[in-house]
């Protein structure tokens, strides 16, 4: 009996001594670093890069796979346009994206923004893609989500927050856009109460989409983590099956996930480009 | 200090976000079941709209899971 319970204590410490006491351990996986880890073979440390204005310039981990998932865009999407250029008809890699550019054109940007959806088509599917390969990126061994970085979605969702102003000014006039943001017809006394809550809604929109897809990519890694560190806490092997089986249940509903998250993002951003451009429903 | 209470007010948190999430998109999804019964033909512009819809609940209840997050990490 003591001699099992030595066992526990010693893959306790060695849990607790290895990553940390807490939940250390899991973020450790999860949050940025500063080199690239591929254990158990060997660590690659990101070169320092010079400081400017008093900002660090050295591309973390999640900079690195964000370089790598703007390239594969850029690389697959220059093959692509290239074979359209030859001929109109798709095949093979041609005929598999042509799938999910037809959904964002046709299912998100043509039925939410409506008249007028041509002019974001290229600024939907860029976002889609871009959020759609860090997702998949980060589902590889050894690899890191960039997207489950709140301060990437961030930027993608102050991307998403100007395009809407700028669509919406543009097309109903700078007053106009504003003006257009309170419905018609309500009490003079309900505007000192809807001004704030309108201008408060701005911004509240684009937040949501930051936290919506941070919260999402990082949570299912959180799940698989703690279904792994269940077999080290437990100390015994006996629940390594059923936690190991539920890992890889939550790995496919990652790549479910994965595909689910960037739609929503891009039909978000697309309804809200749709809300400001059309204001009278 | 001890932190088991801040640790206990995350786990309870979480377990409230998830069942609070769990009716907003179970009753959700029922309901999309019932309207795709009944009309088959509107299927796509249903899906579409409940995706949505689960997404706005979701948001919501991230919000929550994050702050039990921080909680649980900051302790």
């Amino acid at each position: 009996m003591s001699n099992t319970v030595d066992t526990l204590n010693t893959v306790a410490d060695s849990v607790q001594q290895s990553s940390g006491p807490g939940s250390d351990w899991i973020l450790h996986h999860v949050m940025d670093a500063s080199e690239l880890d591929f254990e158990p073979f060997f660590t690659i440390h990101i070169p320092q890069f010079p400081t400017v204005f008093g900002i660090d310039m050295t591309p973390t981990k999640h900079v690195v796979f964000m370089w790598l998932a703007a390239l594969l865009v850029l690389l697959t999407f220059t093959i692509i346009a290239n074979r359209y250029k030859k001929s109109l008809v798709p095949k093979g890699i041609t005929n598999f994206f042509e799938v999910f550019i037809l959904v964002v054109r046709d299912e998100i940007a043509k039925s939410t923004i409506g008249k007028g959806y041509e002019k974001f088509v290229p600024y939907l599917l860029t976002i889609f893609f871009f959020i759609l390969f860090g997702n998949f990126l980060g589902l590889l061994p050894w690899s890191a989500t960039f997207t489950s970085n709140i301060g990437a979605t961030a930027a993608l969702a102050i991307c998403s927050f100007f395009m809407i102003q700028i669509a919406g000014i543009r097309q109903n006039g700078f007053f106009g856009y504003f003006k257009g943001l309170i419905p018609h017809g309500i009490p003079p006394v309900l505007l000192v109460l809807m001004i704030p809550v309108e201008i408060l809604g701005l911004f509240t929109k684009p937040f949501a989409l930051a936290i919506r897809l941070f919260a999402n990519m990082i949570a299912g890694h959180f799940v698989i983590l703690a279904l792994i560190g269940l077999i080290f806490f437990m100390g015994t092997v006996l629940v390594a099956p059923a936690a190991i089986l539920f890992a890889i249940f939550i790995y496919l509903l990652e790549i479910l996930v994965a595909l689910i998250q960037a739609y929503i993002f891009t039909i978000l951003t697309s309804m809200f480009i749709g809300m400001a451009v059309h204001q009278e429903h | 200090m001890d932190f088991s209470l801040a640790w206990l007010g995350a786990g309870l948190g979480a377990g409230l976000v998830v069942i609070g999430a769990g009716l907003g998109i179970g009753k959700l999804a029922s309901s999309a079941m019932d309207a795709t019964g009944r009309q088959p033909e509107a299927t796509g512009a249903i899906r579409t709209s409940m995706i949505i819809a689960a997404a706005l609940i979701e948001g919501v209840a991230f919000f929550g899971l994050v702050i039990c997050i921080l909680l649980a990490i900051k302790a």
